[in-house]
């Protein structure tokens, strides 16, 4: 009796409206067309304006002609370029100096971030201080500090510093030789690539090895060395096929070769400098996390101070290191649009500062910038995300 | 701030109703009881506000004198210091009424900014700025020179021009602001530096050393510089441009800030006219017909302008050259009142 009451209260033909999968399927369909209708809204009461206010629109500008010039570009640029190339030029530049930055904050904030919790008293301090003195102070004057305070006051081209080697440094810029890459070069390109593959077989070896039969290879030596030895060799034997671009002094600048020029040395020093002291907080934040019962027991298993660090604590602290570090990540790359401020050309310089001023279309330029960071930090997440879950903690 | 200005723009015409453009900007001003100014920051002689906050220049003159027609006084304005990136933006958004920051009259922005200018209240054109030390005679010298810009202008794009049109190399660094631009420039990132030559005389005297910089003799561009509004209410365009003109004639008539009141009660048929004792030309514009008595009362005539702001007796020393009246040898021309 009750079986068959159960089987009818699980009849389907429960009125339509009162099914609960119908239901939410109709509310959230509700939701979605609302959403697209206010969306639609949105842009159709936009053209209209824009059309009413005699302001151009659309994206016709994108193969026009740009007409100005930008001082560092990675991609062939000229006036005579587009607004389209104008626009991958400053996005390069932006990638260029958020990637650098990401990388040397990263250095600069571990290494902080486990000094400030070194036993020597001194020390800690010291990290301490450089914590709270790039924390508490806004960026745009860490990037003045470096820009206007520190690098300007490098003489200028005709008194460059001669560093032997062809190397120039002056108020412009940090020269070197450019090098230049013959015909023969892919040869070598191509070998840097095998023994970067060969380094890997052999760590894997030596894990297998030392799983079988507890014998430790020097994995680490004979990789480097096939690293570091077999390109070189190749190099020589195909007859050195690299030549140099050497900076030459001319009547204003020390013309050719390769300039890092002030705005991006200022950028990259000022953005890692500032955000190397977050990240050495939630470095501290990870190495604290973990019990000291796991330090003690890797001390009293005979380890040093070093190797307990590297095998013992930053495995474990690195799962509560990595979601802010992401944060970190994303707050760089969105910070680097403070370049204009120094004269770099990021994507915000050229893109939303000259080409919308040019071309006078803000919600084009606005909105394509937004995609750009958005694309941006949505790539860094999926890339830290993954990263998390190798890190994290397995549970069983 | 610019940020928050172009974000504005792009919410105000998302969601902003379809109004018509911006009519009625003369009943919006009376009813704020103040006229919104977008001005220059950081241009001597054209726009700067002084360690008190007063803003004095050619320009800010030019948003006075507009106050003192709507309100008979000159200080109801409220100045919006504006960066060359910013400003039509901030014009076109309505963040300001009128735009009087030294900028050039182009064909494309008038045909694609929504705005529209009033007139030409100084003659310019492109120079450079360069220390003495490099031993730099003329323009073509600067072949392989490194040269700071501000960007968001015309200047960028006429340095782009003459170097192309010459052959001749060059590096540009650019900034977001003149104040960045010249700072770097002085601090020697740049060997020359080049906005308009009223603007490079300016900035000559905000460098550490003026005296050790000279500005070339070459002029590289036209730069018609004048007040500029949005497209769509002529009644204002024409106020603004009226504003520009009544200071014109007041010169050509010889009236000025110390004679205005003896002037009006003149029997002159001109002067009657003018100083609104004849006939409803103030009225026309949605305005008292003692408009011009009022501005000129507040700000003198175009030529005390010139003169109190950037003429021979200041530190920017320029001549009036083509901003002379049409009479004297020069550009400025004035419609007749009447």
């Amino acid at each position: 009796m009750s079986i068959q009451a159960n089987a009818k209260h699980q009849d389907p033909k429960v009125v339509f409206y009162n099914d609960p999968k119908i239901r939410s399927l109709f509310f959230q369909c509700f939701l979605l067309i609302a959403f697209l209708a206010l969306f639609y809204f949105a842009y159709d009461n936009t053209v209209a304006n824009l059309k009413k206010r005699n302001i151009a629109q659309g994206f016709a500008f994108w193969n026009v002609e740009a007409g100005f010039d930008i001082s560092q570009t990675l991609i062939p640029y000229s006036a005579a370029s587009s607004y389209g190339r104008a626009f991958w030029v400053g996005l390069l530049n932006t990638l260029l100096v958020s990637g650098l930055s990401i990388f040397f904050a990263t250095i600069i904030g571990v290494v902080i971030g486990v000094l400030r919790l070194s036993k020597n008293w001194v020390v800690s301090r010291l990290a301490a201080l450089y914590i709270e003195v790039f924390r508490n102070v806004p960026l745009l004057l860490v990037l003045y500090f470096w820009y206007g305070a520190v690098l300007s006051n490098l003489p200028e081209p005709r008194d460059s510093i001669a560093i032997p080697g062809d190397i120039w440094l002056n108020s412009r810029g940090l020269l070197v030789p450019r090098p230049v890459m013959l015909d023969q070069f892919w040869v070598v390109s191509l070998s840097v690539l095998l023994a970067v593959l060969a380094g890997i077989a052999v760590h894997r070896h030596a894990r297998r090895k030392q799983a079988e039969t507890g014998e430790r290879l020097p994995a680490g030596w004979i990789s480097t060395l096939l690293i570091v030895g077999v390109p070189l060799a190749v190099y020589f034997a195909v007859g050195q096929p690299l030549g140099l671009d050497l900076p030459v002094k001319g009547r204003f600048n020390i013309n050719g070769g390769l300039n890092l020029a002030p705005e991006l040395v200022a950028m990259v020093v000022g953005l890692s400098t500032y955000t190397a002291a977050f990240i050495a907080e939630a470095v501290r934040a990870g190495v604290v996390a973990v019990s000291k019962g796991q330090t003690e027991a890797a001390h009293s298993l005979g380890l040093t101070d070093g190797q307990t660090l590297r095998l013992v604590v930053m495995p474990q602290a690195l799962r509560v290191i990595v979601p802010p570090l992401n944060s970190e990540f994303l707050s760089l790359t969105k910070n680097s649009s403070l370049g204009v401020s120094i004269g770099y050309p990021d994507l915000v310089n050229v893109f939303t500062g000259t080409v919308l001023n040019q071309t006078g279309q803000a919600v084009e330029m606005v909105s394509v910038t937004m995609l750009v960071y958005l694309t941006f930090s949505l790539l860094t997440s999926a890339f830290m995300n993954w990263f998390n879950t190798r890190v994290a903690l397995v549970e069983r | 701030m610019k940020k928050l200005i172009a974000a504005a723009v792009v919410a105000a015409a998302s969601f902003g109703l379809v109004t018509g453009a911006s009519a009625g900007t003369l009943d919006n001003v009376k009813a704020k009881g103040q006229l919104v100014c977008g001005a220059n920051p950081g241009t001597a002689g054209f726009g700067v506000p002084d360690e008190k906050g007063n803003w004095t220049g050619l320009d800010v003159d030019y948003c006075r004198a507009i106050a003192a027609a709507i309100f008979n006084d000159p200080t109801k304005v409220k100045f919006v210091p504006l960066s060359s990136k910013d400003r039509f933006t901030a014009l076109a958004s309505g963040e300001v009424d009128v735009l009087i920051r030294n900028s050039t009259w182009t064909m494309s922005r008038e045909t694609t900014l929504g705005v529209i200018w009033a007139g030409i209240n100084f003659y310019d054109g492109q120079g450079f700025l360069v220390n003495k030390k490099l031993g730099v005679k003329s323009a073509t010298d600067l072949d392989g020179a490194t040269i700071c810009v501000q960007q968001g202008t015309t200047t960028e794009l006429n340095l782009a021009d003459y170097f192309r049109a010459t052959g001749k190399k060059y590096q540009v660094v650019t900034f977001g602001t003149s104040e960045e631009a010249v700072k770097a420039y002085d601090t020697g990132r740049c060997d020359a530096y080049t906005t308009d030559r009223s603007g490079l005389a300016a900035d000559r005297l905000s460098m550490s050393k003026p005296d050790d910089h000279i500005i070339l003799p070459e002029i590289i561009s036209k730069e018609p510089l004048g007040p500029l509004v949005r497209q769509g209410d002529d009644q204002w365009l024409n106020l603004v441009k009226w504003v520009h003109y009544g200071l014109l004639v007041a010169e050509e008539d010889g009236i000025t800030k110390a004679n205005v009141d003896e002037k009006a009660k003149s029997d002159d048929p001109e002067l009657k006219r003018v100083l609104g004792t004849d006939g409803k030309f103030g009225e026309s514009l949605g305005l008292s017909n003692a408009w011009l008595v009022q501005i000129v009362k507040a700000v003198g005539n175009y030529g005390e302008i010139f003169e109190r702001n950037v003429g021979p007796n200041t530190p920017l020393q320029l001549a009036r050259a083509s901003n002379a009246l049409w009479n004297k040898g020069g550009l400025q021309y004035a419609p007749p009142i009447r």
